[in-house]
C-alpha cells in the first residue's frame, strides 16, 4: 500500500503506510511523533476531599503519529475524547501539572518543549476551532497582524505584516474593510476565513488545524477546508484533528484513528475503500457504521459504544 | 446572541429614551432611600429627646419642657405624618435641619462630604491601583509564592473588621511610633484655615485602612477574572501564535481586565463610603461617616436621611460612570449602551 510517490529516502519499515500526496523532503517527516503520553497530576477526585492524594492522569498514552509534507493527515476520534490535547502537545501550550514523554520530531529534528514553544508562529501554526479564538475587544486588522514589538525595528515589521494580510486579504476575497471590524461583527465564513490568515501570516511549515468547521454541514465544510487542501498541495503540511470521519474521508490523504487516547491506526484514505484493509477492531467498526455500509454485521466484533 | 442584537432591539415595544428612564430610576431609588431610613428612625428604641438631652437633664425636666422637646424632635407625631411632612418640603427642595447640629441638613451633608472627600477618593483611588495590580501579578504568577503572598494577605484582610484594623493601625502608628495624628481633620486646638498638607497629613491614615480592605476584595475578584482571560481561547491562540506571557498580558490581558476592573472600582465606592462610617468614628475623624452615626445615635431623622441620599447618589453615580465606560470600552456594547441593564 506504500504510496509509489516517494521522495528522499524513507526509512526502510517506519511504521505506516502513505498516500500519493504523502512526501519526505530533505529524508524526513514533517512532523514525527512517538510513543508520545501526556497525563496530569491531579488529587484524587474519588477520595474524600482532604485526604486525596496527587494521582497521575494519563489521558495520551504511546501516540505514535506521523505528518508528511503535501499531506492533510486527520486525526479521527469522538468528542471529547482529549484530541486536542493533542494539539496542545505539538504547540508545548500545556498547563503546569502536565507530565509529557515520548519524542516530537519536527522536521527531522528532535524538539524539547521550549524546541516546540519555539517553533510556535515560526514553522507551526493553529487554526483554532472558532470565532472565540479571537480577542473580543480587539480589531481583526490588528489580530491578524500580531503582535509586533516595539520600536524602529517594530514599526517596520508591523508595516511588513500589514502588507502580508493585505495580500492575504485580496487572495482570499475579504474586503479590506473587514480589518476594523471587531469578532462579533463577522460572519461564520469570514471569521474562519481570518483565522486561517492568522495562521498563513508567519508561513507555516505545518498547519494544525483542531476542529476548523464546527457546526458546518458535510458540504460547505469540505468546501471551508478546501484552503486547508490547498495549503498542503502547494508543500505544507496540515494535522487536521476532527471527529467527523466522513469529512476526513473527503479531504484527508491519511487519517489516524484515534481512540482511548492513542492512534489505534493510521491508514492511507485508500484503506477505507474495504474493511478487510483495515487491521484494527475499532477501525473496522468505524467502517461499518459509515453510511451505506452494513452497520450490524459485525458490530458486536469492534463494541462502537465507547 | 450578540450579533441579532439590532433586530432584537427593533422587535420590543418602543422604549423610554434610557437618560429618562435613568432619571425616573434614580427619582425611586432616592424616594426608596429616603422612606425606608425615616421608617428605621420611627422603629429605633432610641427615644430622640433622652439621647440629645441626657439622662440626669430628661429627669428633672418640666412635663411642658419635654412636651416642647418632642414636638421639636418630632418624637410625638408617627413616622408617615413625618415623612409626607419632609416629603413634601424636599420635593420643593428643602430637605429640613438637621435637629441635632441645628442647621439646614444640605449645609451639614455638604461641609461633611468635603471633609470626606479627600478620605474617600484616597482610599478608593489606592485600593482600586494596589488591588488591580496585585490581582493582575497574582492571576499571572497563579500559584506561585507571589500569589499565594497576596492570596494570603487578602484572606486575612478580608476577615478582619475594618473598626479593629483601624484601631490596630492608630496603635501602632499613632501611639507607638507616633508617625500620624492620632485622630480629627486638623490639629487639636487650631482654628481657622487649615492648610491642605495638613489635612491630607491628618487623612492619610484613616484613607489607608480604609483602602486595605478595599484592596482585598479587588485583588481577589481581578485575580480571578486574570486567570479566566488567561485560561481564555484568545490567549491559547495568541500564545500559539507565539506571543510570550507578558506579551499577551499587555496585548489581551489589560484591555479585558479593564471592563470588570472599573465595575468593581465604581461598585467599590459603595463600599468606601459604607467602611468610612466605622473607620470615621474610630479616628474621630469629621466627615459623612461620623456625622451619619451620631444622626442615626441621636434619632435625627432629617439628617440622617440626607446622608442616605447624598450617599446612594454618590453609589448610583458610581455604576452609571461604570455602565457608560463601558460602551466606551467595548465594541460590542457601543450601540448597546442605551439599554445596559
Amino acid at each position: 500500500m506504500n504510496g509509489s510517490a516517494m521522495e528522499g529516502t524513507p526509512a526502510p519499515s517506519h511504521g505506516h503506510a502513505h498516500a500519493d500526496a504523502s512526501r519526505h523532503p530533505g529524508g524526513h517527516h514533517l512532523l514525527r511523533i512517538e510513543h508520545l503520553s501526556v497525563s496530569f497530576r491531579m488529587y484524587d477526585s474519588s477520595e474524600p476531599f482532604f485526604s486525596a492524594q496527587h494521582v497521575e492522569r494519563e489521558q495520551i498514552h504511546d501516540l505514535s503519529l506521523s505528518v508528511h509534507a503535501g499531506e492533510v493527515m486527520a486525526v479521527v476520534g469522538a468528542s471529547g475524547s482529549g484530541k486536542t490535547l493533542l494539539a496542545d502537545a505539538v504547540m508545548a501550550l500545556y498547563e503546569p501539572n502536565a507530565r509529557i514523554t515520548g519524542s516530537i520530531e519536527f522536521e527531522g529534528v528532535p524538539r524539547d518543549a521550549a524546541g516546540l514553544a519555539a517553533l510556535r508562529g515560526h514553522g507551526i501554526s493553529l487554526v483554532p476551532q472558532s470565532v472565540t479564538n479571537l480577542d473580543p475587544l480587539m480589531k481583526v486588522g490588528e489580530q491578524i497582524v500580531g503582535a509586533c514589538g516595539g520600536g524602529k525595528m517594530g514599526r517596520r515589521r508591523r508595516a511588513e505584516r500589514r502588507a502580508r494580510m493585505l495580500e492575504l486579504f485580496a487572495q482570499y476575497r475579504l474586503d479590506p474593510e473587514v480589518q476594523d471590524r471587531y469578532p462579533h461583527e463577522l460572519s461564520g465564513g469570514m471569521a474562519r476565513r481570518v483565522l486561517l490568515m492568522c495562521a498563513l501570516m508567519d508561513a507555516p511549515r505545518l498547519i494544525v488545524a483542531d476542529e476548523p468547521t464546527p457546526g458546518l454541514d458535510r458540504e460547505l465544510a469540505v468546501r471551508a477546508l478546501s484552503d486547508l487542501k490547498a495549503f498542503a498541495a502547494a508543500g505544507g503540511g496540515v494535522l487536521l484533528i476532527t471527529h467527523d470521519i466522513e469529512l476526513a474521508l473527503e479531504v484527508a490523504d491519511r487519517i489516524a484513528v484515534f481512540r482511548d487516547g492513542t492512534v489505534v491506526e493510521e491508514v492511507p484514505v485508500a484503506a477505507f475503500a474495504s474493511p478487510e484493509m483495515l487491521s484494527h477492531p475499532y477501525t473496522r467498526a468505524l467502517w461499518h457504521a459509515l453510511p451505506g455500509h452494513d452497520f450490524f454485521a459485525d458490530a458486536a466484533e469492534g463494541g462502537m459504544g465507547r | 446572541m450578540i450579533r441579532k442584537r439590532g433586530s432584537a432591539a427593533s422587535l420590543k415595544a418602543p422604549r423610554l429614551p434610557w437618560a429618562v428612564r435613568y432619571v425616573a430610576r434614580f427619582l425611586l431609588l432616592l424616594l426608596a432611600v429616603s422612606f425606608i431610613t425615616f421608617a428605621l428612625v420611627g422603629i429605633s428604641p432610641i427615644d430622640p429627646v433622652q439621647a440629645n438631652v441626657g439622662q440626669a437633664a430628661y429627669a428633672t425636666m418640666s412635663a411642658e419642657r419635654r412636651e416642647l422637646l418632642q414636638q421639636y424632635w418630632g418624637a410625638d407625631q408617627d413616622v408617615v405624618t413625618r415623612y409626607l411632612g419632609w416629603l413634601g418640603s424636599a420635593l420643593q427642595g428643602d430637605l429640613g435641619d438637621s435637629l441635632r447640629y441645628n442647621a439646614p441638613v444640605i449645609e451639614v451633608v455638604g461641609e461633611r462630604l468635603q471633609s470626606s472627600a479627600a478620605l474617600l477618593v484616597v482610599a478608593w483611588a489606592v485600593s482600586g491601583v494596589l488591588g488591580c495590580a496585585l490581582g493582575v501579578l497574582a492571576g499571572a504568577r497563579r500559584g506561585s509564592l507571589a500569589d499565594r503572598a497576596i492570596r494570603a494577605y487578602c484572606y486575612l484582610l478580608s476577615a478582619t473588621p475594618t473598626f479593629w484594623l483601624a484601631l490596630l493601625a492608630l496603635m501602632v502608628f499613632s501611639v507607638w511610633l507616633g508617625w500620624f495624628p492620632l485622630g480629627f481633620s486638623a490639629p487639636i486646638g487650631l482654628t481657622g484655615e487649615v492648610s491642605l498638607a495638613t489635612r491630607l497629613y491628618h487623612a492619610m491614615l484613616p484613607a489607608l485602612v480604609l483602602s486595605l480592605t478595599g484592596v482585598a476584595n479587588i485583588a481577589l475578584h481581578t485575580r480571578e477574572k486574570t486567570i479566566d482571560v488567561l485560561a481564555s481561547d484568545y490567549v491559547r491562540f495568541a500564545r500559539s501564535r507565539g506571543e510570550d506571557m507578558w506579551t499577551v498580558v499587555a496585548r489581551h490581558g489589560i484591555r479585558n481586565l479593564v471592563l470588570p476592573a472599573l465595575t468593581l472600582a465604581c461598585g467599590q465606592i459603595g463600599e468606601v463610603v459604607g467602611g468610612s462610617i466605622l473607620v470615621e468614628q474610630v479616628f474621630s475623624y469629621p466627615g459623612l461617616g461620623q456625622a451619619a452615626v451620631t444622626a442615626g445615635l441621636g434619632g435625627d431623622a432629617p439628617l440622617l436621611v440626607g446622608i442616605a441620599l447624598a450617599t446612594a447618589a454618590l453609589v448610583f453615580a458610581g455604576n452609571l460612570a461604570a455602565n457608560l465606560l463601558y460602551g466606551v470600552i467595548d465594541p460590542r456594547m457601543r450601540e448597546a449602551t442605551a439599554h445596559v441593564e
